[in-house]
């Protein structure tokens, strides 16, 4: 794979390939927690904080533990564990030294844990064989992303509550309509910086 | 019996529960890929739900959770592994969305509502006909999208002479799986 900036890594991460519109990860947590803005953005800061965090880890144990002992076979049992469990340890972590971020995020932690999301940054990560610091660019990207996704999203559907929508299609299926025109927009960052 | 023909229709995962939503859009580009995403997720079920029932009088309580997940990563492995070496093409095209069947919650929901409770010969039909309802729905949206986004069916020769390409495209998962929905909801209000 050729080189590609770290700019470029970021903005498609961010846009181009959103995770959420685009490539169609994550969404059980789209659909599911965006009725309230507060609640998508405590979402949104927990899968910020650990998909940063897990993919480091699961960077640095790809390539210093699994690939050494050609192990890459373990793949999938060990990312999943070692970020549940690495959930659990910054819960306890943050309850300890950073009690306000413990408190606004206390109940998305263990959410976070089911979000796929956090588990294909790991694989994609390893798919694209990225450096170190091109996978913390990247999976920052990417958070930002889902970031924008539900924020806008779920501005447009606290609006749509109150619209009158013949009774069959209210809730998830003008959800999924909401979500189509959304992608159609996300597809016109194609070309974008020539990426 | 009833355990496999509970998850075709009257507890269908997707239409009914909303789990496993994430595989049924991206995959479903087309009718083939979608039988491929289908099967292996149906072999998945099966299996590990027949593995954790035969094995559910020995995994302590506490520990159930961190035990379902080895167990399903295991054949999430052998699939993964199976796929690369004998269908490549349809490896490539479904990329990450074979490893990332190890958060399927369909998966991990039916280990811990029916195989840790239940007999091993019904947790495979369970898994099965869960799979299989999983199937169905991931296979029609899939020749939904097909036919209208490139004209064709599992590959054949072009009969639409303009097929619209946004049905391939991200939105049109949104859309077709929308007015799916939309018209099941449609139906169940007139019935009442």
């Amino acid at each position: 794979m050729e080189e590609i900036s770290l700019f470029g890594i970021f903005f498609s991460a961010l846009l181009i390939n959103n995770i959420l519109l685009i490539r169609f990860i994550g969404l059980c947590s789209f659909f599911g927690v965006s009725r309230q803005m507060e609640v998508s953005l405590g979402m949104s800061m927990a899968v910020i904080f650990v998909m940063t965090i897990s993919s480091a880890v699961t960077w640095i144990l790809y390539h210093f533990i699994l690939l050494p002992l050609n192990l890459e076979f373990l793949k999938i049992s060990t990312f999943i564990l070692v970020i549940a469990a690495l959930v659990q340890l910054e819960e306890l972590f943050m309850k300890r030294y950073i009690y306000q971020l413990y408190r606004a995020l206390g109940i998305y932690l263990p959410l976070v844990t089911t979000n796929c999301a956090i588990l294909a940054v790991a694989f994609l990560h390893v798919d694209y064989n990225y450096s170190f610091i091109q996978t913390v660019i990247y999976s920052l990207g990417v958070s930002l992303g889902y970031t924008v996704a539900i924020m806008v999203f779920t501005g447009i559907r606290m609006r749509l509550e109150i619209a009158p929508i013949p009774a069959p299609l209210k809730g998830y299926p003008t959800a999924f309509f909401i979500a189509a025109l959304m992608s159609l927009a996300f597809l016109g960052f194609k070309g974008l910086f020539g990426l | 019996m009833k355990a496999f023909t509970n998850g075709l229709l009257r507890e269908n995962p997707v239409l009914v529960l909303m789990i496993g939503l994430c595989p049924l859009l991206a995959v479903s580009s087309s009718a083939i890929n979608a039988l491929g995403m289908g099967i292996a997720t149906t072999f998945v079920l099966a299996f590990s739900n027949l593995v954790i029932s035969s094995l559910r009088k020995l995994i302590p309580e506490d520990l159930r959770i961190p035990v379902f997940i080895i167990v399903i990563s295991t054949f999430v492995t052998i699939t993964d592994y199976v796929m690369a070496a004998y269908f490549p093409p349809l490896y490539r095209a479904l990329g990450v969305f074979v490893p990332l069947i190890v958060v399927n919650c369909i998966i991990l929901g039916r280990a811990e509502a029916f195989a840790y409770g239940n007999r091993a010969i019904h947790s495979l039909l369970d898994g099965a006909g869960m799979g299989l309802g999983f199937t169905l729905v991931i296979v029609i949206i899939g020749i939904i999208r097909e036919v209208l986004g490139n004209g064709t069916i599992f590959g054949s020769s072009r009969f639409i002479v303009h097929p619209g390409l946004i049905m391939i495209l991200p939105p049109g998962g949104f859309i077709t799986i929308g007015l799916l929905m939309g018209i099941l909801n449609w139906s169940k209000h007139r019935r009442k």
